[in-house]
């Protein structure tokens, strides 16, 4: 009576939302399967035997306990930089301009330590760098915002332009304050007294970072989800004639979130400089600020998630200089490992949401074609 | 028609979204010469079984058959190779191509811009549209947007006709002319399917209707062989009574009073011209207008959303004091203790956040109430789970994002929570635009209610009908000036009609 045509092999349908334990084992698979895929990438472009590879890369990462603190303090400072510009891009403002606002923060609270070291007892002089680089960092990040409220200007060429500047302000003060003269470089500040330098906490000097790090996931995760402040953001983002349908000033909102987004980065970049560096230079957030990006996204704005994205990206870093160096390869050879992974990492989210419902075998032939 | 053969056959079509089923053992036959409404609730799963026709979806279940052999219509390509186009709710055309760019576009065949706007314009002719094939989309107007759409899946051959909620967005004239239109085609021996809420068009436009219920296909008949009720009662699945009430008012007094309002557009274009009335409480007053006289500006200049030129608008206390709410915004107006709900045109871009759930949504009018820093989460949930049982909101539960529900349980939500506030000044903008008219009676009944309490309710409404049956007085609106306030009782949708399009009306000829 009818023709037999035959359905796609595939076609998707929509899951129901998963229970939290079967999301994680698909992530998991992910995981597996994007590691298989790196080990066989290794052996076809290296001849290297993957296993060892991936030893080199744990043992670069947390092989002495000497760099297991390495990578927990910059996985503090990303950390960091990623909870400062979660809340501007949950409210849509696309803050790519952290590095400039880090680097604020770094060179106020390196003045406070030339300029004021040795004038003022040491504690009124930490405090005073603290609040200083935070309120440089909040400005760097409060103008692009001004700028967004009053006049509509797009705010992500806006932070990034402000990167430079920072930059390039910061590399003519190096010069300002070069020590020696002609090297070129700030050197160790107050290296003898240690004025404005953080104390070290139970003899560990990156314990501090981790700790304020620790406390701002803390502080972000209840910020955005349970305060006023918090749902402001999100109503914003979400719909900006719905915000000011319901009273919110969308304008107070915007620069009050850069405010806080800038202040934040400023504090990481006081975390560096007088936390661990206790120099500056133009270099000093290395890009953390863009990385800080992907973190908070792979993550989906949320700060808990945000602990392990950063440090999936910290540990392949910190690993990929260790294969560089052991095996003489590029560093380049980590980043491409670590690209597949975020790969399989981003791409296992479809299966999360969606199922693939394959052509039954054997399906009967016709079974309603005579209803 | 039993001797016809189907040019459609759906059999046991079953979707699903999740743990939400669409469709559930769906069956539906079309026949080519024969215009079908398709008839349901909001969320009966119309469009889904229409969207798996055209190739959006692709059933879980089911088989659909064609002239009698099974058709596999897994791309919008695969429906269009089966002469199946449907026109969609919102138009998919691409503003800064002329129409008849738009109409080639996607298609394998040389492009000969020539020859394509011949054949448009042959196809025109045949059935009756008119539309420009050189005319660049944003320069039409919503209709000649619908008139592109549907010249569009016929340049593609189509025979088999789709349209959902064609009406929504056109005049009556416009609606007049489209049914001209699909008349001429069914004549032609195309087959026609229409989604509509709207009863009238129904029993004036088509040949037999089909009603689906729960996703489910309950029957179907020829409609010069049935009457509204029957269809009403077999959509909701129960007798109900399809009348509206009108209480007489209570003790009126003056609540808003608006003079001399004068809005201008952002483009420099006069919105509202020198409006002025008074809308009084336990009273509702009905706004007519051809879509666009001002409306939209008129309930936002009240809102506080909206930046005016001139004029004031008073808001009149119980004890006689009155408030100056011009140039003030939402938050002010609040903090001046006048109770102002508003209901927009614009549900999910502006009355609620469709990614957030039920109870952060009704939390959007009360999240600022006390002195923590932090949120209360338990009244809104609370508040939820009471709009959710006493409006029958059809919902998963409470923490369903909102834009996973349908149009009309998206406004039972959305006017939930605007009168929960216990508002002394409701307004509201085409409130039951989309929705079917169980939802809509239902959205009736609650306006009246709120009406009985004392509460000067401003309706802006699109049927003309209902706007007499509602509305103790009715403010007529043409081209941005009052044209005259008519009282509700007595009135004729002629007088009122032909206020909409000449100021004054009748008047103005003598």
């Amino acid at each position: 009576m009818h023709k037999q045509t035959r359905e796609p092999l595939v076609h998707i349908v929509k899951r129901d939302s998963l229970p939290w334990y079967r999301a994680w084992a698909i992530r998991a698979v992910a995981i597996v399967l994007a590691l298989l895929l790196c080990a066989i990438v290794t052996t076809l472009c290296t001849g290297e035997n993957p296993l060892q590879v991936y030893a080199t890369i744990l043992r670069g990462a947390v092989g002495t306990r000497r760099k297991v603190w390495i990578l927990l303090q910059d996985l503090a400072i990303l950390l960091c930089i990623s909870l400062a510009v979660t809340p501007a891009f949950k409210m849509r403002f696309w803050n790519i301009g952290a590095e400039g606002q880090t680097l604020a923060g770094a060179l106020a609270s390196a003045a406070c330590m030339l300029l004021l070291g040795d004038r003022l007892p040491n504690g009124v002089l930490l405090a005073l760098i603290c609040l200083a680089g935070i309120a440089a960092g909040a400005i760097w990040g409060v103008i692009p915002a001004v700028f967004k409220a009053r006049w509509n200007t797009n705010e992500t060429l806006f932070t990034l332009m402000m990167n430079y500047v920072a930059a390039q302000i910061v590399a003519y003060y190096v010069i300002v304050w070069e020590s020696p003269k002609g090297s070129g470089n700030v050197g160790i500040i107050n290296p003898t007294t240690e004025a404005g330098w953080f104390p070290q906490i139970g003899g560990n000097k990156y314990l501090l970072s981790v700790l304020v790090a620790a406390a701002l996931t803390i502080f972000v995760y209840f910020y955005l989800n349970y305060s006023k402040h918090g749902y402001e953001i999100a109503v914003v983002g979400e719909s900006e004639r719905t915000a000011r349908y319901v009273g919110i000033k969308v304008e107070r909102v915007v620069i009050r979130t850069m405010l806080l987004s800038g202040a934040l980065c400023g504090l990481a970049g006081v975390l560096l400089v007088a936390g661990t560096n206790h120099t500056i230079n133009s270099t000093l957030a290395g890009g953390q600020g863009f990385t800080a990006v992907m973190v908070s996204w792979l993550a989906k704005f949320n700060p808990i998630a945000m602990i392990f994205t950063s440090l999936l990206l910290v540990f392949m870093s910190r690993g990929a200089s260790e294969v560089s160096t052991v095996f003489g390869l590029n560093q380049s050879f980590s980043s491409i490992l670590t690209g597949i992974i975020i790969f399989f990492i981003i791409g296992c989210e479809f299966f999360i949401s969606y199922k693939l419902s394959f052509r039954k075998s054997g399906r009967k032939e016709g079974d309603a074609a005579n209803a | 028609m039993k001797e016809q053969t189907a040019a459609v056959k759906m059999r046991n079509i079953t979707k699903r979204f999740g743990s939400v089923l669409a469709n559930d053992q769906c069956w539906l036959d079309i026949y080519h010469g024969e215009i079908l409404a398709l008839l349901g609730e909001n969320g009966s799963g119309k469009t889904t079984l229409m969207n798996m026709l055209s190739g959006i979806y692709y059933p879980d279940e089911g088989h659909i058959f064609m002239n009698d052999e099974e058709v596999i219509i897994k791309s919008p390509k695969d429906a269009f190779d089966h002469g199946v186009g449907m026109i969609h709710q919102h138009f998919k055309l691409v503003d800064v191509l002329t129409a008849a760019e738009n109409i080639t576009l996607g298609l394998d065949e040389k492009l000969d811009l020539k020859a394509v706007s011949a054949r448009v314009r042959e196809i025109c002719e045949r059935y009756g549209f008119e539309v420009d094939p050189e005319q660049k989309i944003y320069d039409m107007s919503v209709s000649q947007k619908q008139t592109v759409e549907i010249v569009k899946v016929l340049y593609r051959g189509a025979d088999i006709l789709i349209l959902d909620e064609p009406t929504a967005v056109l005049t009556p004239q416009e609606t007049d002319k489209l049914f001209a239109v699909l008349r001429n085609m069914r004549d032609d021996g195309k087959a026609v399917v229409i989604i509509t809420h709207k009863m009238h068009e129904v029993e004036a436009l088509s040949d037999r209707v089909a009603i689906l219920r729960h996703g489910q296909f309950v029957g179907d008949m020829l409609t010069r062989e049935t009457n509204a009720q029957e269809m009403t009662n077999m959509m909701v699945g129960r007798p109900v009574t399809l009348n509206i009430e009108r209480p007489d008012p209570v003790d009126p007094r003056p609540r808003i009073e608006v003079k001399g309002l004068t809005v201008r557009s952002m483009d420099g274009i006069l919105k509202l011209d020198d409006v002025s009335f008074t809308a009084n409480s336990g009273e509702i007053l009905g706004v007519a207008g051809i879509s666009g006289s001002g409306q939209k500006e008129l309930l936002e200049s009240i809102a506080g959303l909206q930046p005016t030129e001139g004029g004031s608008i008073c808001y009149v206390k119980d004890d006689g004091t009155r408030e100056e709410l011009l140039g003030k915004d939402p938050l002010s107006i609040a903090e001046l203790g006048v109770s102002l709900s508003f209901v927009p045109e614009d549900r999910l871009g502006m009355g609620l956040v469709g990614n957030m759930d039920l109870s952060d949504n009704m939390m959007l009018r009360s999240f600022r109430r006390g002195r923590s820093l932090f949120t209360d989460r338990k009244a809104p949930r609370k508040l939820a789970e009471t709009v959710v049982a006493e409006l029958e909101v059809n919902t998963p539960g409470v923490t369903t994002p909102v834009r996973r529900l349908s149009g009309g349980n998206v406004q039972k939500v959305l006017v939930g929570r605007e009168i929960a506030s216990a508002p002394t000044v409701l307004l509201t903008a085409y409130a039951v635009r989309g929705l079917d008219i169980n939802s809509s009676y239902t959205i009736y009944d609650l306006i009246n209610r709120q009406k009985r309490q004392g509460v000067a309710v401003i309706y802006v409404g699109e049927d003309l009908d209902v706007l007499l049956e509602l509305s103790d007085r009715i403010l007529v609106l043409c081209g941005g000036k009052v044209s005259g306030i008519v009282p509700g009782r007595g009135a004729t949708k002629r007088d009122v009609g032909m206020m909409m399009t000449r100021l004054g009306g009748n008047k103005a000829d003598a």
